[in-house]
């Protein structure tokens, strides 16, 4: 049985029964679905058809934003050969309405968007382009062919609206050089999946392929290689621009005072030397935080940083520091004796993060560090974002941080680094981030989180099927309503379709169980 | 040579395989180091005296005394596709220089010693793999009894030329002699939890080329989809694969297959495992399978291939007529593993079956009743056969010949002992499913297996004729099987191929690095190890 029209989950989520999951089956069979789903879709059985020769984008005559915003003349190119990979070009069908903001990078803003499909047209209004960029892709989403290859679309109603405002995935090119288009194609399947916050942990021990225009050294020496494995200024615009017009930002990491082995490579004196007994051993450890020079040095790399990353978020990390070598260092010692730390160096690290904080600050850059910064001192300028990785402990971590008043993104559940045998997207999906301890307001203090990939075990060989659609998991808890997506035996059938759709559109997708998709992947 | 390469600590291992800024060592030590051999020959002598190859001037020929000559297309196109791995992209080498000086490498001889060099054969289990190979000032010499040989000790060659910091290919005086530690060497695939196109297997068999793996068994069939196009009966694809053309492997695409992988000396073995995992095939062949019950009325679903009726032995003896002469290999695989038995246990027609038989309520033994006749069926196409492990467990009688493949990881000695005890060859995989994942560097783990370390004899011993490592399908496609198979099946490699005495990991790890990265150039998207980088990184996607 059709029925006429289906308020999809609005109704469904109380029914738990055999005529649901007749629903859903029904509702399947007719669409793709959209992941991640919606906020409020209501779809009916009617069906219009959509020709590839006559449909086109076209900007609302009300629209703030008309043809010349390049966000959205390329998104509507990108979709348009999206829906109809094998067609070039056409004309008349969706009507696009944007108020949009003048903008100089992508932030913060209102990605809410409504779709209305009725016959012969469909409207889309949003407030920013950023949002209809969102409304697009669940456009792009609801097409289908039958079995003749027409296309099709439903009459749908969608109100929509992320449930987080930061969803973030983090890439480490540093444990491996992710070659540019590894880079690229994450951030096309970031916009698939809704992501808008690209984590670039850009540096750490390994290697430093950022080329700095202020240090060229960094790079010459401490990349694996100063030409073949380093992020050229022009790579790393082609990066931001490649994500601003997807609605993604990138929030750079220049992780001190620990992870910053191949700092010391091209920055003499930055790093503590290591002491064994009363002589230098010849190794380094964390920068050092008790000479002048570590102070400037940083304030110009954070000065080149402002001006190369538009976005008002800069990632300082402070996550592990070890403290041996800063404990067997006697110049380090002296200096904890003169500030009166005593033996505590978490006081030590303290400092250094502060100082580097201000710094940031006063580069008018909200800063984010991981949790470690807050667990060795609670009393933190207080707009700094928090980031929670440490997995066993994290609903209470977000009630202490929430309690002291921070901003805190969660990512410790979604290190999807760590592999197992199985479907693990359902531990991902199970993830629920506002459930701690604490009253609502401190709930509305979680921003959002991250999907985190770090690079041990991952270089452009094996990084786009071990993200995706692993990644997807945690894209749906953080844009959809948790009531209406809390099984994942439900998602399912979704996010199988999804995947599909990833391998039609190019991203090597991996799949979730046994199964087959009409287009299989045809890459090596 | 073969100390510094066994005792290299890992320190030294990590930064070589890292970087190629060696700054701290001497430009020998640089040189011995750039060598990185896997699996690791039998018996490995080099010296630091280095030779130059110039894309210019170095051939592979025949040698004079080769019983192979230029008709040997197996030598012929491995030739050119060694040539190409060791000179990479030829275009940037146009302006290469074309005289030759005395420290230059000019030829490969290769030297095939048997009267039949078997150029037109397929390899076997009883192939000599075993060969010689000799570089020394201006020409080196492969010398193999057969094709199959030669084809060994050219991968070694290709292995053993390293590019210095000038972009010049050397090679050091080097004495090699080599053969693989066990005969069956094998890689299992599984084409039908998710299919997998042509491609996929073809780079694949490349890749286990460049391992020195010689066995490529294809799990084709399972049931959940049957992708091979069968002549005989074309109902079995036709409604039983995914898609009945764009998810099946047509007579010619198999064909493809068996020659790419003959021109590597890989045999291909397939699997049509039955009576369990059978069924895609119910969709395509009325009545193979077993109607269960529930109650007593048939439920709509269906059980392993139905036991009691001749229709299933008519329809496996014309079946395997086909597919014994569609694949040229001695050995089919006949599975027989994880048979369900509740399905039987629901129908009337079989539980009446199982009294008059007096199996009781044994039902393995209406199992063995089905194999025995299907091992008969397939005897006489003139193949072996080859079973998964429970078929010897329920003690169905077996011809000599047989192999037995081990795979339950529970009790894998004693299952050794018992098969080996009984007389049967076996392979082992139990260890070896690659399809199991983990965080972290789980190549160890299969590096560390003794094949051979299980109570028995020694005649027993040499029973255990090699292994597989398994990668099936459920979690694994096109979009990421090349990935997770290597180097992780590296390992394998050379536990079945080197000697029992090269365990030593931080070794291994520093040699496999560089073979990952060495894949990695040749096209393979092998996965890294660990931190670190290669000169080359893999630039498809």
């Amino acid at each position: 049985f059709l029925p006429k029209a289906l308020r999809t989950l609005d109704y469904m989520a109380p029914v738990r029964s055999c005529l649901l999951l007749v629903v859903v089956s029904v509702w399947v069979q007719q669409v793709d679905g959209v992941w991640p789903l919606p906020q409020q879709l209501d779809q009916s059985a009617d069906r219009n058809s959509l020709s590839p020769q006559r449909f086109s984008f076209i900007y609302g005559r009300d629209s703030a934003a008309q043809t010349g915003c390049s966000v959205l003349d390329a998104a509507f190119k990108r979709y348009f050969s999206i829906i109809f990979p094998d067609f070039t070009k056409g004309s008349g069908l969706l009507m696009s309405e944007n108020k949009s903001i003048r903008y100089t990078s992508v932030s913060n803003s209102d990605e809410s968007y409504n779709l209305s499909v009725s016959e012969g047209q469909a409207v889309l209004r949003s407030v920013t382009v950023w949002g209809a960029l969102r409304g697009l892709e669940s456009f792009s989403q609801l097409v289908y062919q039958d079995d003749y290859g027409s296309y099709f679309i439903n009459k749908t109603e969608i109100v929509d609206f992320p449930r987080f405002a930061f969803r973030g995935l983090l890439l480490d090119t540093s444990r491996h050089y992710l070659p540019l288009h590894a880079i690229l194609k994450t951030l096309d399947a970031m916009a698939y999946s809704k992501f808008n916050v690209f984590h670039w942990h850009i540096v750490d021990d390994p290697s430093f392929p950022y080329q700095s225009r202020t240090f060229p050294d960094l790079s010459n020496k401490g990349a694996f290689h100063p030409f073949t494995h380093v992020y050229t200024q022009s790579d790393v615009m082609r990066v931001i621009e490649h994500a601003r017009m997807r609605g993604i930002r990138v929030v750079p990491e220049f992780d001190s005072p620990g992870h910053t082995l191949s700092w010391g490579k091209g920055q003499p004196n930055l790093l503590t030397p290591c002491y064994k007994g009363d002589v230098p051993s010849g190794s380094f450890g964390p920068v050092d935080p008790t000479v002048d020079t570590t102070y400037k040095f940083m304030e110009s790399l954070l000065k080149e940083v402002k001006f190369v990353f538009p976005d008002s978020y800069v990632h300082l990390g402070g996550d592990e520091v070890s403290f041996a070598c800063w404990q067997s260092n006697p110049n380090v010692r002296t200096f904890m004796e003169k500030m009166g730390f005593g033996k505590d160096f978490t006081k030590l690290e303290s400092f250094y993060m502060e100082s580097i904080m201000n710094m940031t600050a006063a580069l008018n850059r909200t800063s984010i560090v991981w949790q470690d910064v807050f667990d060795y001192r609670e009393r933190i300028p207080q707009d700094t974002v928090l980031e929670i990785w440490k997995g066993e402990t994290y609903q209470a971590e977000l009630s202490r941080m929430t309690q002291a008043g921070h901003r805190v993104l969660l990512s410790a559940p979604w290190y999807i680094n760590h592999i197992s045998y199985g479907q693990d997207w359902r531990n991902s999906y199970a993830v629920q981030p506002q459930n701690f301890s604490g009253v609502w307001k401190q709930k509305k203090l979680v921003i959002g989180g991250e999907v985190a990939m770090w690079g041990e075990y991952v270089d452009a060989t094996n990084l786009n099927p071990r993200l995706w659609p692993r990644a997807c998991a945690a894209a749906e808890r953080l844009w959809s309503d948790e009531e209406k997506t809390l099984d994942a035996d439900l998602a399912f059938p979704r996010l199988e379709k999804f995947r599909c759709e990833l391998l039609r559109r190019g991203i090597q997708a991996e799949p979730l169980f046994v199964g087959h998709c009409k287009h299989e992947y045809d890459g090596l | 040579m073969y100390c510094l390469l066994k005792c290299a600590p890992l320190i030294l291992a990590v930064a070589v395989c890292h970087g190629w800024l060696f700054g701290d060592f001497v430009g020998k030590q640089k040189e011995l180091n750039e060598i990185s051999l896997w699996p690791l020959p039998q018996k490995f002598q080099s010296s630091a005296v280095a030779f130059k190859l110039s894309p210019a001037s170095f051939q592979i020929v025949h040698a004079k005394q080769s019983s192979a000559g230029p008709s040997c297309s197996i030598l012929e196109n491995a030739f050119r596709r060694y040539f190409e791995y060791v000179f990479g992209d030829l275009k940037k080498h146009e302006k290469s220089r074309k005289k030759v000086y005395d420290s230059d490498l000019v030829e490969l001889q290769v030297w095939i010693t048997s009267a039949d060099p078997e150029c037109n054969g397929y390899p076997s289990l009883q192939t000599d793999e075993s060969y010689e190979l000799s570089v020394d000032e201006s020409s080196a010499v492969l010398k193999a009894a057969n094709a199959w040989g030669a084809l060994r000790g050219l991968e070694t060659f290709s292995q053993l030329v390293y590019e210095d910091d000038y972009g010049a290919n050397n090679i050091n005086k080097t004495e090699i002699s080599d053969f693989p530690r066990f005969a069956h060497r094998g890689i299992l695939l599984d084409s039908s939890r998710h299919f997998l196109p042509l491609k996929v297997i073809l780079a694949n068999l490349e890749a286990m080329a460049m391992n020195k793996f010689n066995v490529f068994h294809w799990h084709i069939v399972d049931d959940q989809s049957f992708p091979y196009m069968s002549g005989t009966f074309p109902d079995l694809s036709q409604k039983g694969a995914y898609h009945p053309f764009t998810h099946v492997y047509t007579p010619s695409d198999v064909k493809m297959v068996i020659e790419f992988a003959r021109m590597r000396g890989i045999r291909v073995i397939p699997e049509f495992d039955t009576p369990g995992h059978t069924r895609s095939w119910g969709n395509g062949i009325k009545d193979l399978l077993t109607p269960c019950y529930s109650g007593c009325s048939p439920s709509g679903t269906f059980g392993p291939v139905n036991p009691i009726l001749n229709s299933s032995y008519d329809f496996m003896t014309e079946f395997f007529k086909e597919i014994s002469t569609v694949f040229p290999d001695a050995y089919i695989h006949l599975g027989g593993d994880e048979v369900d038995f509740s399905c039987w246990k629901s129908n009337p027609d079989i539980q009446k079956f199982m009294v008059q038989q007096g199996f009781g309520t044994d039902y393995s033994k209406l199992e063995s009743f089905y194999i025995q006749r299907l091992l008969d069926i397939v005897a006489a196409t003139k193949k072996g056969y080859m079973v998964w492990q429970e078929v010897f467990d329920n003690g169905v009688k077996l011809k000599d010949d047989t192999v037995v493949e081990v795979w339950m990881g529970n009790k894998m000695e004693e299952e050794l002992q018992n098969v080996t005890g009984a007389g049967f060859t076996t392979i082992l995989s139990a260890p070896w499913y690659l399809d199991y994942i983990s965080y972290g560097q789980d190549w160890q783990r299969y590096y560390k297996v003794e094949p051979l370390n299980f109570p028995g004899t020694d005649a027993q011993k040499k029973l255990v004729i090699g292994g597989e490592a398994c990668l099936w399908g459920e979690y694994v496609d096109a979009t990421n099987l090349t990935p997770r198979l290597w180097p992780r099946a590296s390992a394998v490699a050379e536990r079945l191929w080197s000697d029992k005495s090269v365990t030593d990991v931080g070794n291994a790890y520093n040699r496999l690095a560089q073979h990952r990265c060495r894949m990695v150039k040749r096209g393979i998207p092998a996965e890294p190890l660990f931190v670190g980088h290669c000169r080359q990184e893999y630039m498809g996607l």
